[in-house]
């Protein structure tokens, strides 16, 4: 690394800066700096929405391919657990906000006191979500040799022929979205819990707070993707 | 900030001792360095050693087919090489070639910034870059891959008993690898630029590598989750590609094609840009319609995006569908053609001097311009059906992917080669090699158009005998592009110490990369520069520098 170099950088540029120890060597001011920082994050919350962009395609092909199998898997997911967790990530999206609005008013203990609540309820969200995993387990509607669907009322006792092995592929999708959406959770848990120790230990202040902010779009957008995959999954095929 | 206005034109001080080459000489100084520059030569080791190696697939291939019966390898291998050949050409040279290495080294340089904005997730993507390179060589050393480059389903997840999913790992890490170098180049060329330099005032190279930063961005992650659907399927027997349990072979065609027909043009563009650059170097003159020129980049990176389909029209979307992708694969030819018409109109009344990288720009234009007809050819429905599958496309695509990209490549490792390492190449050798290359090629791959349109298939060991004198003149043909590209690394190796030092400006060539000294410093400028005039400013050089020098 040239860190010898990036403190002691071409003193032309930057000596009215050289006291910020955040801005690194290569940009001009703090203020171009956050506004690279903001764009990079946005664009890669681009490719993430491109990356759940292929299975939100595969999911609505096979959902107007296979709308009996998708509507009698659908019933079958918990719909309390589901809902139960829409409103725990959005509940952390605020506790997100509250952490980005701490760290722009320099306040330590309650910005590090946010995002610690932030990681609990990510946490609570995976701990549903594998109660949920738990159950498609045991009602062996886990994708595989084991697979069985018997299921095949809706709601009002009617009964919907179903291909099992269309509901199977409804229940492989469930699995590729969800799993690849918590690994999502995984990963923004992992990283707020960096932050919080990073913040505890004072490298953020009202000048500087780009990673929680940075972090915090990350979130969102986790929680946002959520927020399509709740509907598809568990709501719209439950109309009577 | 404390900055200065440079003279457009005027040289600047002498090489100062301690450039980025010198900056430094210990292995870690160069494993963990987060410049450009040294992340540039890195790219640049890294893509020549798979060069070679999907050259040496490249070899085999052609080598097999020097007869008609399968001689050197059964039908199993032959497959398997042609995998390796495709799988590393296409996602460990093709791809990152120009923008990892030119770009990586230049974009900074270009806009007059002292780095890439995020330096540490650029050495980051070399990193990715080489464990992927490192997961298709294991792959390759323990059994391969027999599905072709484009991994169909259901052979991809249900028949085949070769390395699937590894490969797919190595396909899946080196495209973070190139989503991270577009969001960093993206990011820069927003963010970064010198005072006064406004997007109008870009250089070509810029705007194309802007271009393609956007599909690199936007298709990648889209390849990367098929990819992930695919090693799912296979590893879990889920049915999602599989017809038997509901599922479509079709999406993932789709989704594929989605993100690897604009990849062509991740391929393309950079090189496309490269070319304007030289052009209007060796012409003394402004790109013509420079504002045309820049955006048909955007449009080729959006029109790219609507045209997949046309790889799929024998494989059973329906006649509309086909017809709509038909007429949307021809309106790229728009912005494509565009781009060959301005840089002639440029050259038109320009003080053209002939030196190697110009040769190349000249053989670009060739070259690219019938990969492109017989790509127009191609996108018509009929035509396609007749010739899928055949040595028609393959011969097609080789024209833009081989003479296309590698012609502006090697035309830009040329002209940039006294600015990356401050040595002159010697030119003479250098024309050799640029006429190896070109003869070699057409050599190479004309047969290949006649073979294709007379019937024979791709992807086969094995031919009838009245094929044998086009592929034997095709083999023969690689032989003479085999020296064309070998002679380059050995006087390229050889210029390391013996070539006449170049100077900050060897070509008397517009653009902020040779205001600098060569080679440029760390921090590539000692004074942020401010711009005032506009890109390719050549009219405003002294007469006795209106021609371009050319080295002996």
């Amino acid at each position: 690394m040239h860190d010898s170099q990036s403190t002691t950088g071409p003193a032309t540029t930057m000596e009215h800066e050289a006291h910020n120890p955040a801005l690194r060597h290569h940009f001009a001011d703090a203020q171009q700096q956050k506004n690279a920082a903001s764009l990079g994050m946005w664009l890669f919350l681009v490719t993430e929405i491109m990356f759940f962009g292929g299975m939100f395609c595969a999911y609505l092909v096979y959902r107007l391919a296979h709308f009996n199998a998708f509507a009698a898997g659908s019933q079958q997911l918990n719909i309390w657990m589901g809902a139960t967790n829409t409103a725990v990530l959005i509940v952390s999206s605020v506790t997100v906000v509250l952490a980005v609005k701490a760290a722009e008013a320099g306040k330590r203990k309650v910005l590090v006191g946010y995002l610690v609540v932030t990681v609990l309820l990510g946490m609570t969200f995976l701990v549903i979500k594998g109660f949920e995993y738990r159950e498609k387990f045991e009602k062996h509607h886990v994708p595989g040799p084991t697979f069985n669907f018997t299921d095949k009322f809706d709601d009002n006792g009617k009964q919907i022929p179903v291909n099992p092995k269309e509901a199977e592929l409804f229940f492989s999708l469930y699995f590729a979205m969800t799993g690849m959406h918590a690994l999502h959770m995984i990963i923004g848990c992992g990283l707020f819990t960096v932050l919080a120790v990073l913040a505890w230990k004072g490298h953020y202040n009202p000048g500087y707070f780009t990673p929680i902010e940075n972090a915090g779009l990350y979130w969102h957008l986790v929680d946002i993707i959520w927020i399509y995959l709740f509907p598809l999954l568990y709501l719209i095929s439950r109309h009577s | 900030m404390a900055s200065t206005v440079i003279p457009a034109n005027r040289a600047p001080a002498p090489t100062p001792k301690l450039n980025y080459l010198n900056n430094g000489h210990t292995l870690k100084s160069w494993l963990l360095t987060t410049d450009h520059k040294r992340i540039a030569v890195l790219y640049l080791i890294s893509v020549t050693a798979f060069f070679f190696l999907g050259g040496f697939f490249a070899m085999l291939i052609r080598l097999e087919l020097l007869t008609p019966q399968g001689d050197l390898m059964q039908a199993d291998t032959y497959n398997k090489v042609f995998t390796m050949h495709g799988i590393i050409m296409v996602f460990f040279f093709l791809i990152p070639v120009v923008p990892a290495v030119l770009g990586n080294f230049l974009v900074p340089l270009m806009i007059g910034a002292k780095d890439l904005a995020f330096p540490r997730i650029n050495l980051l993507s070399w990193y990715l870059y080489i464990i992927g390179g490192i997961l298709i060589s294991h792959v390759m050393l323990t059994g391969g891959v027999d599905t072709g480059w484009t991994f169909y389903t259901p052979f991809s997840t249900e028949y085949t008993n070769t390395k699937i999913v590894e490969a797919g790992l190595a396909v899946f890490i080196a495209g973070f690898s190139s989503i991270f170098t577009g969001l960093n180049f993206i990011v820069t060329i927003h963010r970064m630029r010198a005072p006064g330099l406004t997007w109008d005032r870009l250089p070509l190279f810029i705007w194309s590598n802007y271009a393609t930063s956007l599909v690199m961005v936007l298709g990648t992650p889209v390849v990367a989750i098929t990819i992930v659907l695919v090693a799912v399927e296979r590893l879990f027997h889920l049915g999602i590609f599989d017809p038997r349990l509901g599922g479509d072979p079709l999406l993932f065609q789709h989704l594929f094609w989605f993100y690897s027909h604009p990849a062509v043009y991740i391929m393309i563009l950079p090189s496309m840009g490269v070319v304007s650059e030289l052009i209007a170097c060796f012409a003394r003159k402004r790109v013509f319609g420079y504002k045309f020129v820049a955006l048909s980049s955007v449009a080729i990176a959006v029109f790219g995006f609507l045209v997949w389909a046309h790889h799929m029209f024998v494989a059973g979307i329906s006649l509309y569908a086909a017809m709509i992708f038909s007429f949307l694969s021809f309106s790229v030819g728009v912005p494509s053609a565009v781009k060959v018409f301005n840089w002639t109109a440029t050259l038109y009344k320009g003080s053209i001097s002939y030196a190697t990288p110009m040769l190349y720009a000249f053989g670009f234009i060739g070259l690219f311009t019938m990969g492109g007809l017989t790509g127009l050819m191609l996108a018509t429905i009929g035509i396609d059906v007749h010739v899928t599958d055949t040595y028609f496309v393959v011969a097609h695509f080789h024209y833009v992917m081989v003479g296309g990209v590698l012609m502006g490549y090697l035309g830009g490792m040329h002209f940039w080669w006294p600015k990356i390492t401050g040595r002159m190449y010697p030119e003479a050798w250098a024309k050799l090699s640029a006429l190896l290359v070109f003869v070699g090629f057409n050599l190479t791959f004309f047969p290949q158009f006649i073979l294709g349109y007379v019937g024979m298939p791709r992807r086969y060991w094995q031919y009838p005998p009245e094929f044998q004198a086009l592929n034997v003149l095709s083999t023969a043909g690689a032989s003479i592009l085999a020296a064309g590209y070998l002679l380059p690394m050995i006087y390229f190796v050889w210029s390391l110490r013996y070539g006449k030092i170049a100077g900050a400006n060897p070509w008397h060539a517009a653009g902020l990369e040779w205001k600098t000294t060569s080679p440029p410093p760390t921090f590539n400028f000692d004074e942020t520069p401010v711009v005032t005039w506009e890109a390719y400013n050549y009219d405003e050089i002294p007469p006795w520098e209106r021609r371009a020098p050319v080295a002996r």
